[in-house]
């Protein structure tokens, strides 16, 4: 069915609502290992409506050309469907200003962008950046990469055996010297929600900016850059309902404006002599070369899609399964819970005494259950709770009860080969 | 379609809750250390070898996967008292049964490694089942310095 016909933000997805929306995506349809596939995996890449699907496919049938280059009503059309979407995107999360939008391949390339262009801008020796022991790999590598570089230093707020920030170390670590705080929304190891207006309200004060990684956030929960006050906020397409390839990048105009270029090539100049290029303004300044242009179409589909659906109710329903999915869980033997702050979004990791991880995983898709085992690109997180690996339960908008009923069937059995 | 019944024998069950020549040896005289960065396996193979090259002795300790503890439980029941060439030449046949390139049949001198086979249905968890033979192949090309091998 079309979203349109739920189409009433603010009132509640229920399990109806949601075993309904599930025929939306062709792929939850199929069997796996003859058991219908029951997709516990969004955290690592959600599954896509078909309205995401039709929306790439009709773009390359009727729209698609280069953007921003030719005369000619395809380009025109094109670049109508590319600048359309930066405006949605602007819209989604709250930024006042569609040029503050940075189409980027994903979330990691747009950390890797603001660190090695900020870092080149206002890095140097002794400066210190800011991260969380819960980072995903993505929002350390790049800071330590441009570390190296320039002589600044990493510093890390510790958490707690919830998978809590430790706040007062964070305050503690904040100094004059911090040039940069790069924070997590929501945990993609522990599901924990950071307590965000507070960590940019105290960055603020010592005059630093902050980065939010919003990969599992902007698929989970409303997203608001302007009341967040962030300086830097950034998703992936492919985690929220979009296509892979394509993520976001929002920045502050004033720090995009200041900002060096992070590429070079097309599109991203205003005049090039072989004694020098000026740059174009932000964002033109930070996408060179051909863009993935169906890309920013299909997620502008898939934002109208969960809009429609209202991302509160949303919320409510993923947090409803993870109370849901929590508390059966804890009836199982030999299970301790990895992540068990106060404030969480929709994802579950655990460990079981006895079975590892990765033969959990493979047990479960015998029974057509997916999920995600491995260190999740978290290590630090990993060597806190000392465990090699989780396994990890994430849930989406297409998932009900009864997906929870079955992976705990599911690892009833595993224990029953195993333990 | 592979039933995962068939992965997971007996025989690989009770390896894993009872590891044969599991910890360090005493009087080894190569080690090497093995890593799959996929699940966070890390697993040390210890050998104790002649002058000749021939095993005398071989044990392991880490941590892993039933699949990968199972193997490398009974891959040390294997190679003791196995030359160099004959090690190499188990690693290559267990390699080559693992990733279908040959049947279980052609490949007797495997013995009670063939209860692993059943990885071939399971293209993700071949790794599993050749971490610890990829360690020992890396022990025994190198000194008693150790060495270390991923997987990936
Ligand atoms: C919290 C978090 N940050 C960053 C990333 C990296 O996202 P991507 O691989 O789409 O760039 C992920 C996804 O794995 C994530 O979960």
């Amino acid at each position: 069915m079309a979203v349109e016909e739920v189409g009433r933000p603010g009132k509640d997805l229920t399990d109806a609502d949601a075993r309904r929306l599930r025929a939306d995506f062709p792929c939850l349809g199929q069997e796996v290992h003859g058991r219908p596939l029951i997709y516990l995996d969004s955290a690592a890449t959600s599954q896509k409506p078909q309205a995401v699907i039709d929306a790439v496919s009709r773009f390359y049938e009727t729209s698609y050309s280069n953007v921003h280059r030719g005369a000619h009503t395809l380009s025109e059309r094109a670049t109508d469907a590319y600048e359309g979407a930066r405006a949605r995107v602007a819209e989604f999360i709250g930024a006042g200003d569609s040029r503050e939008i940075v189409f980027v391949r994903g979330a990691t390339e747009a950390i890797n962008l603001v660190a090695s262009s900020l870092g080149r801008l206002q890095f140097g020796a002794g400066d210190e950046i800011l991260l969380t022991e819960m980072e995903h790999h993505s929002n350390i590598v790049p800071w330590q990469l441009i570390a190296e570089q320039t002589g600044a230093v990493l510093k890390v707020v510790p958490i707690n055996d919830n998978g809590e920030l430790e706040m007062a170390h964070f305050e503690e670590q904040l100094s004059e010297r911090t040039r940069m705080v790069a924070v997590g929304h929501v945990s993609n190891a522990l599901g924990t929600i950071n307590p965000l207006r507070e960590i940019v309200a105290r960055a603020h004060e010592m005059g630093a900016p902050v980065l939010v990684d919003g990969c599992q956030a902007a698929p989970r929960l409303e997203v608001d850059v302007a009341e967040l006050d962030c300086d830097f906020y950034t998703f992936s397409g492919h985690k929220l309902y979009g296509p892979s390839g394509i993520g976001v990048l929002y920045g502050k105009r004033q720090w995009l404006e200041a900002m060096p270029p992070y590429q070079g090539g097309g599109e991203m100049i205003r005049r090039v002599t072989f004694e020098g290029t000026t740059y174009a303004p932000p964002p033109a300044r930070f996408e060179a070369g051909t863009p993935h242009i169906s890309g920013p179409v299909g997620l502008h589909a898939a934002l109208d899609y969960v809009t429609g659906i209202g991302l509160e109710a949303l919320f409510q329903h993923e947090r409803e399964l993870l109370d849901y999915a929590t508390e059966a869980i804890r009836e199982v033997p030999g299970v301790r819970l990895i992540g068990t702050a106060a404030e969480k979004a929709g994802i579950l990791s655990f460990v079981l005494e006895g079975v590892h991880p990765h033969d959990i995983g493979t047990i479960l898709d015998n029974q057509g259950i997916a999920v995600r085992t491995g260190h999740h690109c978290a290590q630090p997180v990993m060597d806190r709770f000392q465990v090699p690996a989780t396994t990890r339960v994430s849930f989406g908008l297409y998932n009900t009860r009864e997906d929870v009923d079955a992976f705990i069937q599911g690892l009833h059995q595993v224990r029953e080969m195993l333990a | 379609m592979a039933d995962v019944r068939d992965l997971y024998q007996e025989v690989i069950f009770e390896h894993n809750k009872n590891p044969r020549n599991f910890g360090v040896l005493e009087d080894h005289n190569r080690h090497a250390v093995g890593h799959n960065p996929l699940c966070g396996d890390q697993l040390t193979v210890y050998l104790r070898v002649d002058d000749q090259d021939t095993v005398e002795d071989v044990s392991f300790e880490g941590t892993g996967c039933a699949i990968s503890v199972a193997s490398a439980s009974l891959m040390t029941q294997i190679l003791k008292g196995k030359a160099k060439e004959e090690a190499e030449a188990l690693f290559q046949a267990f390699h080559d049964v693992c990733t279908k390139q040959r049947e279980v049949e052609d490949a007797p001198e495997l013995d009670k490694l063939a209860v692993l086979a059943g990885v071939r249905d399971f293209p993700s968890r071949v790794k599993c089942a050749t971490l610890a033979w990829h360690t020992v192949h890396a022990a025994l090309e190198t000194d008693e310095a150790g060495a270390e091998v991923t997987t990936e």
